[in-house]
């Protein structure tokens, strides 16, 4: 039992270490982050630019063969990639929906051409891509998608036109392409009847309309669709075969969404704590405070632990897989909990926002309120927990009354 | 990265596995219960024989020579089948204690034995106070122990006795003169605990100095093992509630259908993958000797408490009225759960050594 890399690991990390240090600027504060003062075009022709480099190097997608530009390299070494990126100051959160999870669903269904045309802009990021899954009446129960898809003409044209209504999209404000799910049969069961599209976000009758979260940030979008033009030959996989497609791109999910509710928060409340003084004594001696820095210790880190093993089994070729359900589940428990519990020990003066009160209590009140989202994100905790009963435990499913009914006969609301 | 056991040792608890489903049965475990004997000795013979014993401690004292990573898959394999033997007491405690403190001569004299089960030890080597009961300091003059200990567990089968008196460390024979015990009723019949007055009874010095140092060192060893055997018994009384839940119906369908049922099936499964996760970095730190120990041997404490606590609760809630019987295993985990959770020190002990680790204070 060790956390050491195997000889080819180490080597590789050594590899990728030289690249990055060749360039790029490494992280020296851990709040130093990249691009303070670029504004958003800015901040994305140098996102852009960084990914085309990387690119060149082969490190844009290093699972992938290289003949579809990638590195031919192991899942373990994508992570070791990523483990050392972080040490250094690089554009982030505009590539990870786009090859993270897009481009892998097409480079898994799409046709010859569809690959030929997509994966090689993509990759050196002068695409970015976005997935639009989620509606108003479709969140954790996502087969009751209701954008319709109807093919141009009485006997079946070679268009489809696309309307109905997206939302939670991530950075569709600066996609240029997204994979869409749309309803193409309505006389079928709801995850029967559904199929998935390529779509141009750029195309006439497509609007974007950011949504302003409870935290004041905007990464999210509305998307509205009214008669989107879509050719045939930018359908992706077969007709009503959408919902395995997309069953598969949340799977892509799964595991790089466990690494990032690791973290030292319990490092921050110890600092606040012996800061902060109630009655004349440093709150850090209060037994309920100690209680509640051990308790945060015990879950963050207890969550990158489950995540090591995870790697451990990566690193052997095996694919963790539901098990990752249970790091979500507590990890963003305890953004929220951890959270809430440091803005507390600052009394009233604590309800002051950090801008006034101090850069120290900045990262503890954001995760306190986006903790709140966390727990909804990828999937609520109750629908984690439905995963964990399932998937792993072997429990039957939920009562569902409609699952051999026609969509266009199911009641909405 | 390989944080998890290689194969090797994977087989290994395998092997165990297979031999303790064979001879800790229920009715074994159940025979200790009821009072019919101080520990299941079949199952305790059959440890010795597989090696489990002395997996940990030097082939020329009669281990095996392999390791702490082994005897943490050895104590999870117990812990799942509520194994009612003394490996707390005689292997994680006073072997390790012994093998730790004592000269060759005097690991030559007790150890072979420990790890043949020809011999059974226990220790009492906690330096604070946390007592509901009266007892009196250990006071050591010369080679002369002056002490009363309540709790000890396997007091009454127990051959000798490490103790904790000062920063020394001495080993007391039980049946020597000047001991006198009596049994105490445990809350868990299947580890039973005793009551050990010493009346300047004669020692063995293992440590005139430095003994605290190592009492420190063998219970957060002994938190990391008793960790595993949490995670082992945490799971068992988990898959024993899901089983149940699956093969229940009640309004028409298996309750295990019932969001409410689970998702209290999921959160115990969480609680055990987090403990898991503590228990795994303990065994590191144990084994490879790391500066991290004491907060890792804590935090696996804390989180293996937690699940193991959880899922003998609610395992046992999941069974309802069946489960309160006398007759179902869920009482055997309810026990064991507290018992473990309290034996070398309770949650706030540990919390309050975990926390003065993490804020980087001295105790």
């Amino acid at each position: 039992m060790d956390f050491n890399d195997t000889a080819a690991e180490a080597s590789f990390r050594n590899e990728v270490r030289a690249w990055l240090a060749a360039n790029a600027a490494p992280r020296v504060g851990a709040e130093d982050k990249f691009g303070d003062g670029l504004d958003h075009a800015a901040y994305l022709a140098a996102a852009k630019e960084w990914q085309a480099r990387k690119a060149a190097a082969g490190y844009a997608a290093i699972p992938w063969p290289r003949e579809m530009g990638g590195l031919g390299g192991t899942p373990a070494q994508q992570i070791i990639y990523a483990q050392e990126e972080a040490r250094f100051l690089v554009p982030s959160l505009v590539f990870e929906v786009s090859l993270g999870t897009a481009l892998p669903t097409v480079a898994m269904w799409g046709t010859d051409e569809q690959k030929q045309r997509f994966l090689a802009p993509a990759l050196k990021g002068e695409d970015i891509w976005c997935q639009m899954f989620s509606e108003p009446a479709a969140g954790s129960d996502l087969g009751n998608v209701r954008t319709r898809a109807v093919r141009d003409g009485d006997d079946g044209g070679d268009d489809w036109l696309l309307t109905g209504q997206k939302v939670w999209t991530s950075g569709a404000h600066f996609a240029d392409y997204g994979i869409v799910l749309a309803r193409t049969d309505w006389d079928k069961p709801k995850s029967k009847g559904l199929t998935m599209f390529i779509m141009d976000m750029k195309a006439p009758g497509v609007e974007v309309r950011p949504i302003r979260q409870a935290t004041n940030d905007a990464h999210f979008n509305e998307v509205f669709m009214n008669e989107v033009r879509i050719p045939d030959t930018m359908r992706l996989g077969a007709e009503d075969q959408g919902w395995k497609i997309m069953i598969g791109t949340l799977m892509q999910e799964r595991f790089s969404l466990g690494e990032q509710f690791g973290g030292d928060l319990y490092n921050r409340l110890i600092a606040l704590a012996k800061q902060v003084r109630w009655g004349g004594r440093p709150a850090i001696q209060n037994d309920n405070v100690r209680a509640g820095i051990v308790d945060c210790y015990l879950r963050q880190f207890g969550v990158e632990l489950i995540v090591k093993r995870g790697m451990s089994a990566i690193s052997r070729g095996e694919s963790p897989g539901p098990e990752m359900a249970a790091v979500k589940l507590v990890g963003a428990r305890a953004f929220q909990t951890g959270g809430a519990l440091a803005v507390e020990l600052g009394g009233a003066e604590g309800l002051i926002a950090a801008q006034d009160l101090g850069q120290q209590w900045a990262l503890p009140q954001t995760l306190w309120l986006s903790g709140a989202g966390a727990r909804i994100a990828g999937g609520t905790d109750q629908i984690q927990k439905n995963t964990i009963a399932e998937r792993i435990l072997g429990l039957p499913g939920e009562i569902r009354t409609d699952r051999n009914v026609p969509f266009r006969d199911l009641e909405s609301g | 990265m390989n944080f998890d056991f290689d194969e090797d040792q994977r087989r290994l608890q395998e092997e165990v596995r297979r031999m303790l489903t064979t001879h800790s049965t229920s009715a074994a475990v159940r025979r200790v219960l009821e009072g019919a004997a101080t520990h299941d000795d079949g199952t305790w013979q059959q440890l010795a024989k597989l090696g489990a014993l002395g997996v940990a401690l030097p082939e020329r004292h009669g281990g095996a020579g392999m390791g702490l990573l082994e005897l943490c898959l050895i104590a999870e394999e117990a812990g799942r089948a509520l194994a009612a033997v003394p490996l707390l007491s005689s292997i994680y405690m006073s072997a390790e204690a012994l093998r730790l403190a004592a000269d060759d001569a005097q690991q030559g004299e007790w150890l072979p034995r420990l790890a043949s089960g020809q011999a059974i030890g226990t220790a009492m080597i906690a330096q604070d106070d946390q007592h509901a009961l009266p007892g009196a300091p250990a006071k050591l003059d010369g080679t002369h122990l002056t002490a009363i200990f309540n709790a000890v567990p396997d007091g009454m089968v127990a051959d000798v006795l490490v103790a904790l008196a000062g920063d020394a460390l001495v080993l007391v024979e039980l049946a020597g003169k000047g001991v006198t015990r009596s049994a105490q009723t445990s809350l868990d019949p299947t580890r039973p605990l005793a009551r050990i007055a010493c009346d300047t009874a004669p020692v063995a010095v293992l440590a005139a100095s430095g003994g605290a140092a190592i009492a420190e060192r063998v219970t957060d060893g002994a938190a990391v093992l008793l960790a595993f055997e949490q995670v082992g018994g945490a799971e068992r009384a988990l898959y024993a509630a899901r089983d149940f839940a699956r093969e229940r119906i009640a309004f028409g369908r298996p309750i295990g259908g019932f969001q409410a049922v689970k998702h209290q099936l999921a959160e115990m499964y969480t609680a055990v993958e987090l403990a898991r996760g503590h228990a795994y970095y303990g065994a590191w730190a144990l084994a490879t000797g790391a500066p991290e120990l004491p907060r890792a041997a804590a935090a696996a404490r804390l989180a293996a408490t937690e699940a193991y606590t959880l899922c003998a609760e609610e395992g046992l809630h999941l069974h309802g009225g069946i489960g309160f019987t006398s007759d179902m295993d869920c009482h055997l985990h309810l026990r064991r759960a507290r018992w473990l959770a309290q034996i070398i020190g309770n949650r706030f002990w540990w919390q309050e050594r975990l926390a003065r680790e993490l804020i980087g204070e001295d105790a």
